[in-house]
């Protein structure tokens, strides 16, 4: 049976249990006088029957769809004669992959290899006897479950509790996905990394400053050497970053600042969604404005005035990530700056000061771990954005301070390497998780930082 | 002497106090500055692309005279599946065009004639045949889409800059002129933009597909992630103990929701591709990847939902003998439901314009079909935006604008859903 049709099988499964486990429960209370003599309520002599039937039988079939391809194929290769088994992993993928396309049709049986052939037959009877293998092992577990939770209620059970602890689990381990995966992202990179580190050494990666992720085809090529040196990548990324901040810090600061402490409700009203909308834009948006309107018209303003502006320059990049950042800046100031309590403002007023003076000497300060905060929140967003870049900044991986030249950036470089088709053992796509995995570091030491920071100021005044 | 010297002082504050309230104008200056920039840039983004796109609901239609010429198509029998499928359609439409400017001649000067007209109408003709098979051997009057180049040139005749004529030449600017002093070129609604698939020729490029394709993602990800995500806000709002192991999971749903999307791309290509073997390009990797990426906002906005339902209802529910799971299940969660629909929303709205970790996990294959299921190779909206912001044809930049056009649309519609729903359900206590 296919899987999706097993697991509405056994969805109905457990709803038969529920409703013959609680309808066994109200009999039982009968001669008892009603359902008051009962532990628990019908509903969760129901509940556990159904959860006695449908849970065993699922996590017997994840843990069979976690091992199946793994049993088979190891069933399949040691069916084969001695002169063909595969001596290394590469082979042994490919000789799986010709059987597979020669049991699915898509490569013709005469024009392959009797053996290969045969293999695809026993692969055939191999699936189908698995899935009625696993199709009667779960649905008899099922049914051994539904029985058992009929057989046992009885009006002591404490049926509640062990629905509710089943539940509690439940909600444990939906929680713990965040942790699973942030585990899975910290896995998968640094594994790949570990095996890209074995090709390149981790010093050249990291101080290096050429960056060619060539692999050489033949070893006398031109060029046959790539060099991974990250250092320009590097420096793209934060001088993307730094002109983006130069944008986004003053404009969002200062309309935050304006937002709290100047405008009226109408103003407020109308500015502060109309800027939201900024932050709700898909970053793909700002990339084509970037890449088609930015750029172009910042090539036109160089021309007029004399100076070569690439038409990847990292300044339109820069801009647009700016822009896509106030927003983000704003609100997480808007939000610090009203927690500053009203008495200081008073405080500061009464004394003769005027707005702008007790703006920037009193609330400033007080707001400022905040403002650090966001910040830094803005910067870690600024460095992992991904899309405006791949579409505005090129991909020649130049060292320059100069906003006007084309840089390249982590993510960009990320993108390239991993988009179309690749095979997993070249340092060229490994190097993608290599960079993954500084991307995620530097991350995740700002947020760390930068949530802290928040949190330590809430404190102060709450 | 005292006197003297108070109006000295007094002229020095009165000095002092005009230098103050210049800057006191000048920093508010400053800050309705940086208002007023931010409010441009939504202006200037909405204009740029609208004004690029909103042409790109249009099509250049051509009106030609064919004939359903059973020697030409190569059918004798309509029933036939394989003849009709092999049928030479735009050969048909080449012998129309032919009759309707007999005077060219010359293979060089035929091939250019022959492309005025989209690669497409084939298919059109054999679909209309097809429904209506007494058509063999007669002749009809149609419009026809036109290639995406005498699109362009038609579109930008007439406007501010000029008409374009970068991939024309004399000869066929001639010949549009022609059709459309005769009547015989027409601009009609772009159906092909919302019936279609993605393809190479721009005037049959449609986002069909890539909108199925998001709807279907979309799906997958607000069916796994809102049940985690309240199942884990409930957790942690309502029983976890606060030992280190709550205090861990918190710290990384925090951090979570700050960690770039394309890393959750690196796993999704790494764990479920590399590793479980799902196939790439299908709705089912990019929901769960999806997923894991909208969790913590929808945890932390469930979060929020919960913890203002006040203790007072818990306390009530409590005191006539409700288990702590009843409280939840009963009272809490019906209470907080409006807010955490609203958060789910505004999550799905994040993911519906996520790009970069779908381009990670293979979403961005050049998909001519429309995707019917979960495990159909598929493409989404802003990839589709993505590609073909990619693409050389100048055909293909209104059709980016009028794709994003369409894409904001929907994220409009859903912010305001969102909002409606909390104005509406929310209730202050």
């Amino acid at each position: 049976m296919q899987i999706t049709n097993l697991l509405i099988v056994l969805l109905g499964l457990s709803a038969i249990a529920f409703y013959l486990a609680r309808g066994r429960s109200v009999t039982l209370a009968q001669p008892l006088g009603g359902i008051r003599h009962l532990h628990s309520l019908p509903f969760f002599y129901g509940m556990r029957a159904a959860i006695w039937c449908a849970l065993p039988s699922l996590a017997l079939l994840a843990v069979w769809l976690l091992f199946d391809e793994h049993i088979i194929s190891t069933l399949l290769l040691g069916g084969l004669p001695e002169g063909q088994q595969p001596t290394s992993a590469a082979e042994h993928n490919l000789l799986l992959n010709s059987i597979e396309n020669i049991a699915s049709g898509a490569l013709s049986a005469e024009a392959s290899e009797p053996s290969l052939v045969a293999a695809a037959e026993v692969l055939k009877s191999l699936r189908g006897t698995a899935q009625n293998l696993v199709t009667a092992t779960v649905l008899s577990l099922a049914v051994i479950g539904m029985g058992w939770g009929w057989v046992k209620v009885s009006p002591k059970l404490r049926a509640r509790q062990q629905v509710e602890r089943v539940f509690k689990g439940l909600l444990l381990t939906c929680a713990c996905v965040a942790i699973i995966t942030t585990l899975g992202i910290l896995l998968s990179v640094l594994f790949e990394s570990y095996r890209f580190f074995q090709a390149v050494p981790a010093s050249e990666f990291l101080f290096g400053t050429e960056w060619s992720p060539q692999m050489a085809i033949r070893s006398d090529q031109v060029g046959s050497s790539g060099s991974f040196g990250a250092i320009p990548l590097f420096v793209g990324t934060l001088l993307i970053s730094f002109i983006a901040m130069l944008v986004a810090v003053p404009a969002g600061l200062m309309s935050a600042i304006y937002l709290a402490e100047y405008a009226g409700p109408k103003v407020r009203g109308f500015a502060k969604p109309t800027l939201e909308i900024l932050a709700g834009i898909p970053t793909v948006v700002y990339g084509f404005f970037a890449a088609l309107t930015v750029a172009p018209f910042l090539r036109n303003v160089g021309e007029g005035v004399g100076l070569e502006v690439s038409s990847e320059s990292a300044l339109a990049a820069g801009l647009v990530m700016g822009v896509m950042i106030i927003p983000f800046i704003s609100s997480l100031a808007d939000d610090v700056i009203n927690a500053v309590p009203q008495s200081m403002r008073d405080g500061s007023l009464g004394l003769g000061a005027t707005r702008s003076e007790t703006i920037k000497k009193v609330i400033f300060p007080a707001a400022l771990p905040g403002i650090v905060g966001g910040v830094l929140l803005a910067v870690s967003r600024a460095i992992g954005e991904t899309m405006i870049v791949v579409m505005a900044a090129g991909l020649a991986a130049k060292l320059t301070a100069n906003p006007l030249d084309t840089v390249t950036t982590v993510t960009v470089q990320i993108v390239t390497l991993l988009v179309g088709d690749q095979e997993f053992d070249s340092p060229k796509t490994l190097a993608a998780f290599a960079l993954g995995l500084m991307l995620f570091v530097v991350t995740l030491v700002l947020n760390f930082i930068a949530l802290r920071v928040v949190k330590k100021y809430r404190e102060q005044y709450d | 002497m005292t006197n003297l010297n108070r109006t000295a002082r007094e002229e020095q504050i009165q000095r002092g106090l005009a230098k103050r309230y210049r800057a006191e104008k000048r920093f508010q200056l400053y800050g309705a500055m940086a208002i007023i920039f931010g409010l441009m840039c939504v202006a200037l983004l909405f204009t740029d692309i609208i004004s690029k796109g909103y042409k790109a609901f249009q099509q250049t239609y051509i009106q030609l005279e064919v004939t359903y010429d059973a020697e030409i198509l190569g059918i004798t029998d309509l029933s036939d599946q394989n003849q009709v499928s092999l049928g030479d359609f735009q050969g048909i439409v080449k012998v129309g065009l032919k009759n309707r400017f007999p005077e060219v001649t010359g293979r060089k000067a035929k091939r250019e004639l022959y492309g005025l007209i989209s690669n497409g109408a084939g298919y059109t003709l054999r679909d209309r045949l097809v429904a209506n098979p007494a058509l063999l051997n007669t002749t009809e009057t149609l419009w026809l889409v036109a290639d995406d180049d005498i699109d362009t040139y038609y579109k930008s005749v007439g406007s501010a800059e000029g008409a374009f004529t970068g991939r024309m030449s004399e000869q066929r600017q001639d010949w549009v002129d022609q059709l459309a002093q005769s009547g015989s070129v027409e601009m009609r609604l772009n159906r092909n933009f919302f019936t279609h698939g993605d393809s190479r020729e721009p005037e049959l490029a449609g986002i069909r597909g890539a909108a199925m394709g998001s709807l279907l993602t979309l799906i997958i990800t607000i069916s796994l992630s809102f049940p985690i995500g309240v199942a884990a806000a409930v957790y942690l709002e309502e029983f976890a103990p606060s030992n280190r192991w709550t205090d861990l999971i918190e710290v990384n749903i925090n951090n979570l929701a700050a960690v770039p999307s394309i890393i959750f791309g690196l796993l999704g290509l790494a764990i479920f591709i590399n590793f479980f073997h799902v196939p790439r390009s299908v709705p089912v990797v990019g929901g769960l990847v999806l997923t894991l990426m909208t969790l913590p906002t929808i945890i932390i906005s469930s979060r929020a939902a919960i913890k203002a339902v006040p203790p007072s209802i818990r306390e009530a529910a409590i005191g006539v003998g409700a288990s702590p799971m009843q409280v939840v299940l009963h009272h809490v969660l019906p209470l907080a439901m409006p807010g955490m629909l609203t958060g789910a929303i505004i999550g799905m709205a994040q993911a519906l314009g996520e790009t970069a970790p779908l381009l990670m996990i293979g979403m961005v294959a050049f998909i001519v079909d429309v995707p019917g299921g979960f495990t159909d190779p598929s493409t989404v909206l802003p990839v589709q935006i993505f590609l073909w912001a990619d693409s050389p044809e100048r055909a293909f930049v209104e059709k980016t604008s009028a794709a994003i056009m369409v894409l904001l649309a929907f994220l409009i519609l859903m912010n305001t859903l969102a909002v409606v729903l909390r104005k509406r359900l929310e209730r202050r206590w």
